[in-house]
């Protein structure tokens, strides 16, 4: 692919297709006998999207290899008789319903810390954070699996010439021209080992809570956390935004 | 940005050459971290003589602003000059017994790396590269090259096709590498790491070097063959273009923007004696 920018100036890869082998990543996932973890939350309405994200995840997410489900809900009821891939298991998580809609998002962070540290940390290597209202279409592989990784939504690039121009790219592939990188990251889509995501979760928990603190109560806030981590803390492999669904485009 | 060259493997290992990093962002990732970089060189017989200028280049242009251990591993640790270092930097003399051939030298080099990571080095420093002594740096080279396992493009190979890859070709080597596979013609020169990852590397290394001696066989390229067929079977996660391996004699094409570490121009027979 020479259209894209493939490397961070960091020398993380950016994972487009094209840029890869999905079959020599396949053999050395296999070599290291690694479990992967999937978390995703489906609170209130969201459980609606339940079936379809199980059904296409388990088609698509890192076909053939196990992957442990982790699914926090409050609607333990509603959910159907899911068809798991053999591999696959899935773990159902009850969450308490707040009900302020608007604190569920900024509470994940906290929530996600505490059950890695007591529970996923001891069953998976690798874990995904996932928005539930998406579907996949397509597979999404062991391309992924690497210590701390994230999503680009989009990109700013400050050129290196003087007009000091800011152009933004919501998720177009377009070639992008020489200058300094600005990468926005969605958390829709974002993981890595799980110490990492670990650290993550912590700060970009603490962060919340002092936004709290502080009478800020922003629901996308998350989203900004997590971007401020990844400044300081940065991806060591970024998924291009082919890996990235935002349902209201 | 690189277009004019590859920047990424298959396996997303990235490739680095000049234009592909921004220093000052990895300085300010690695720098925080503390960490203590190890040099391993062998400096036997008549290869005491690279030393200094090793050295001297190393200061001015290896890890700057990092704390570094050189070992130089020597069967006369006399001849190794007293050179002048930054603060932060240490020189260890590591001495070795000396064999009878250049090429039994050259082989053993993967054991004696080996135990001295286990006796010494684990406990001193994170990363470990090992290189030629006789070799000279002539530009930066920083934390850009630090990875899990990290190796270096041959120079001579890097834009030919895989066919002509000087891999040991007889199959009853245990560095065999049959036609039609292959990713990159590695240089046995330069190759590094976490100090856990070159463990594990040398120690395989040093296997199939002795599985050939039991055989009476040695490979084509000696460690190089060993260290090629490794490679292999287990990806290095960071790539060095040759700008980190570079060959003096060689006509600088286009792709080359920056000479990093290159050989020092020498009478192979006389110092081979």
């Amino acid at each position: 692919r020479q259209d894209v920018l493939v490397l961070t100036p960091w020398l993380a890869p950016i994972v487009w297709e094209g840029t890869f082998s999905r079959d020599i990543l396949n053999a050395q996932y296999l070599q290291k006998n690694l479990v992967t973890g999937v978390v995703t939350f489906a609170v209130e309405k969201y459980w609606f999207f339940i079936e379809g994200f199980m059904r296409s995840a388990n088609k698509y997410f890192l076909s053939g290899h196990p992957v442990n489900f982790y699914l926090f809900t409050d609607n333990l009821e509603k959910i159907s008789h899911l068809q798991m891939a053999p591999e696959n298991h899935l773990f159902v998580i009850p969450v308490h319903n707040d009900p302020r809609w608007q604190d569920i998002p900024t509470s994940r962070m906290d929530i996600l810390s505490s059950y890695i540290h007591s529970q996923f940390q001891h069953e998976v290597d690798y874990l995904y954070c996932m928005d539930i209202d998406v579907q996949l279409l397509a597979h999404i592989g062991v391309e992924i699996i690497d210590t701390l990784v994230a999503t680009i939504s989009s990109w700013q690039v400050t050129p290196q010439h003087e007009s000091g121009a800011y152009e933004t790219h919501p998720g177009s592939p377009a070639a992008i021209p020489e200058g300094q990188w600005d990468f926005h990251y969605t958390a829709s889509f974002y993981g890595g080992s799980v110490t990492e995501v670990y650290k993550l979760t912590r700060a970009c928990s603490a962060g919340v809570m002092e936004d709290r603190e502080n009478g800020i109560e922003a629901w996308w806030h998350h989203e900004s956390h997590l971007n401020r981590y990844l400044q300081q803390h940065k991806p060591t492999r970024l998924l291009s935004p082919e890996y990235y669904w935002d349902t209201e485009l | 940005r690189r277009q004019d060259v590859l920047t990424v493997t298959p396996w997303l290992a990235p490739i680095v050459w000049e234009g592909t990093f921004d220093p000052e962002v990895l300085d300010s990732a690695y720098r925080p971290l503390n960490l203590t970089i190890g040099v391993t060189a062998f400096a036997v017989g008549k290869y005491t003589r690279f030393v200094r200028r090793f050295l001297e280049s190393a200061e001015q242009h290896f890890m700057q602003g990092y704390h570094v251990n050189y070992y130089i591993f020597t069967d006369s640790p006399q001849s190794i000059p007293q050179a002048r270092l930054q603060p932060g930097r240490r020189l260890l003399t590591v001495p070795i017994q000396k064999y009878s051939s250049w090429q039994e030298i050259s082989m053993r080099r993967m054991e004696a790396i080996n135990r001295h990571v286990a006796e010494v080095s684990h406990g001193e420093v994170q990363y470990l590269f090992c290189l030629d002594i006789d070799m000279v740096f002539h530009n930066p080279w920083g934390p850009e090259t630090l990875g899990d396992m990290v190796a270096a493009i041959h120079p001579g190979y890097f834009e030919v096709p895989r066919e002509q890859f000087p891999y040991e070709r007889r199959s009853f080597s245990a560095a065999f590498i049959p036609e039609g596979e292959g990713d990159f013609y590695y240089g046995g020169a330069v190759f590094g790491g976490l100090v856990k990852k070159v463990y594990e590397f040398t120690k395989a290394c040093h296997m199939t070097i002795l599985a050939d001696k039991a055989n009476g066989i040695m490979a084509a390229w000696q460690e190089e063959s060993h260290l090629n067929r490794h490679f292999l079977s287990h990806k290095p996660s960071k790539l060095l273009s040759p700008e980190y391996i570079w060959d003096d004699r060689k006509p600088k094409p286009p792709e080359i923007r920056l000479i990093r570490f290159s050989t020092v121009d020498k009478n192979y027979k006389e110092v081979r004696n």
